[in-house]
């Protein structure tokens, strides 16, 4: 079943195109990986999705439902979720409250105060700490902690891994397979192709806004992959 | 035993700067508006009183139980028609509009209530005469120590509510990031039109005092504007407790300024602002570093 369906979207900032023509799908259940260098559009397409950015045209329809028009807290009660590009917690307030602010109060389901602790336990002893004195670790697991308060059935993660050690990102990629393998849906972008390739049921990828390679992630080798990457030659 | 006298009513009299001073660092705090109208806003909810007043004949006090609904409704009404619009286009366009909003509500108040100066101070009651002679030299009126009372309830009722409550920890999340607020779900226009309502509501406080303690007409708002904007500014801009003490600060430099001569009182309040502002925001950064670059380059030789 198709949860989310992106349509032709087109995305602009000013006159610069960031996003043209864009179409594809996600089922539910499934991993998808977009990735692309750089300026690619990947941050600004999970933007569109999110509600965070208003598309110059195209649709985005959501479990049936088209959304393009919606607001992004208007998204968050229909079940969509984004984990920002850096983060962006609530500098001031304590990693309770960035996660309790962040609970729907019409949404149910597993996710709760007591489970996300659970699935980062570092964050147990940092409950009533401002965010802003976190590390960038702990950072990005309140970050992904938030976006799971909500009860998402469309969990959107932006580069969950960037400004990280690598010892961290483990740890992050460690606590994310646990979500993963309970069957959540997930639209991730990755600047890592090793990780994307090893998390993702099937890879997007980007370049200079549109979608050059879609596919399976087991069934593109990696040579085709980093071609469509850099845009060393365009599949046709 | 008389300057001690006059920082105890400058105190009183701080509390009241402070009480108008709320709303503004709530707007400033949440959505980065400076309201150049919070003063007429405090000064029309001011003359809702006045006329509930004039037609019920019920104490001051009723009247502005009464216009508190009035007043909550206007500034969230405020916040969705005029100041939204106006914070799409930049921080500069919401200070042209307050200050556009602050004419209008003037003029309207000179059309429907003319110039003349009104008071509540005689329907609030014992409050307003009463007073407490401690010793000689020291007395504590029953207005001021009201003010007082009411000023730090509120400021700590806000304190509380942004810090204990679901609403208040979606009111500071959005202040610092409106965008990821929107991305957790919190409807960050809905917030706006809140803490505006909020805001209008603590002015309308402020009208309250105002009205009681002296006299009031349609273009008293800029004056209290302007005592409001100091008392944030020399607490800290957004910051809450800040501006009780800076509101508190400001009426102690206004009351001991009075002791050296009458005429010297607002000029004391003036000075204190504009050493805080050159302090913090001006000198201060060049003054200092270069200070310290001065001893450095000493130490080293």
């Amino acid at each position: 079943m198709t949860l989310l369906k992106v349509e032709a979207l087109d995305c602009r900032y000013g006159l610069l195109q960031a996003v043209r023509g864009v179409s594809f799908e996600v089922a539910a259940g499934e991993t998808v990986a977009l990735i692309g260098a750089n300026g690619a559009g990947k941050t600004t397409l999970l933007r569109a999705v999110a509600g965070a950015h208003r598309p110059h045209g195209g649709r985005v329809v959501f479990d049936g439902v088209d959304i393009t028009t919606l607001p992004a807290h208007r998204r968050v009660a229909l079940g969509i979720a984004l984990v920002p590009e850096g983060r962006r917690l609530f500098p001031s307030l304590t990693v309770e409250e960035n996660l309790r602010v962040a609970a729907s109060p019409r949404r149910h389901g597993r996710w709760n105060m007591e489970t996300v602790l659970e699935v980062f336990p570092l964050l147990r002893a940092r409950r009533h700490t401002a965010a802003a004195k976190l590390s960038g670790g702990e950072q990005q697991a309140v970050a992904i902690g938030r976006a799971l308060m909500s009860n998402p059935q469309l969990l959107l993660l932006d580069e969950v891994s960037l400004g990280l050690a690598p010892v961290v990102v483990e740890a992050v990629y460690r606590a994310l397979a646990g979500i993963l393998n309970e069957g959540a849906t997930v639209l991730l972008v990755e600047q890592d192709l090793t990780r994307a390739l090893g998390v993702a049921g099937r890879v997007v990828c980007m370049l200079e806004g549109r979608v050059v390679l879609e596919g399976p992630a087991r069934a593109l080798d990696r040579d085709r992959v980093v071609s469509a990457y850099f845009g060393l030659r365009r599949p046709a | 035993m008389t300057l001690l006298n006059a920082a105890l009513q400058g105190i009183f009299l701080g509390a009241f700067y402070a009480v108008l001073a709320c709303g503004l660092s709530i707007m400033f705090g949440v959505m980065r508006i400076i309201n150049l109208a919070h003063g007429d806003i405090a000064v029309f909810g001011a003359y809702v009183m006045f006329v509930i007043v004039e037609h019920t004949g019920v104490s001051a006090f009723i009247a502005f139980a009464a216009a508190l609904p009035v007043m909550v409704v206007l500034g969230y009404v405020l916040q969705l028609t005029v100041l939204e619009r106006s914070l799409k286009s930049g921080i500069l366009t919401p200070l042209l509009a307050t200050f556009g909003l602050s004419i209008v509500i003037q003029n309207l108040l000179q059309l429907a209530f003319s110039p003349d100066v009104r008071s509540l101070g005689g329907s609030a009651g014992a409050v307003t005469t009463g007073s407490w002679q401690v010793t000689s030299g020291l007395s504590v009126s029953a207005l001021g120590l009201v003010v007082l009372v009411v000023a730090v309830l509120v400021f700590g009722a806000l304190q509380l509510f942004l810090s204990r409550t679901r609403m208040g920890w979606m009111m500071r999340a959005t202040a610092e990031d409106a965008d990821a607020a929107e991305l957790v779900g919190i409807d960050s226009r809905g917030v706006y039109a809140w803490a505006t309502a909020f805001a209008v509501a603590i002015a309308a406080l402020g009208g309250l005092f105002l009205a009681i303690r002296s006299v009031f007409d349609p273009v008293s708002g800029p004056t209290q504007l302007i005592f409001a904007f100091e008392a944030v500014v020399i607490g800290g801009m957004g910051s809450l407790w800040g501006t009780l003490v800076g509101g508190i600060a400001l009426g102690v430099a206004q009351t001991l300024g009075a002791q050296i001569h009458p005429q010297f009182a607002v000029m004391a309040g003036h000075l204190l602002f504009l050493v805080v502002l050159i302090a913090r925001y001006g000198g201060g950064r060049d003054f200092l570093p270069r200070a310290r670059r001065l001893l450095l380059a000493r130490a080293g030789r």
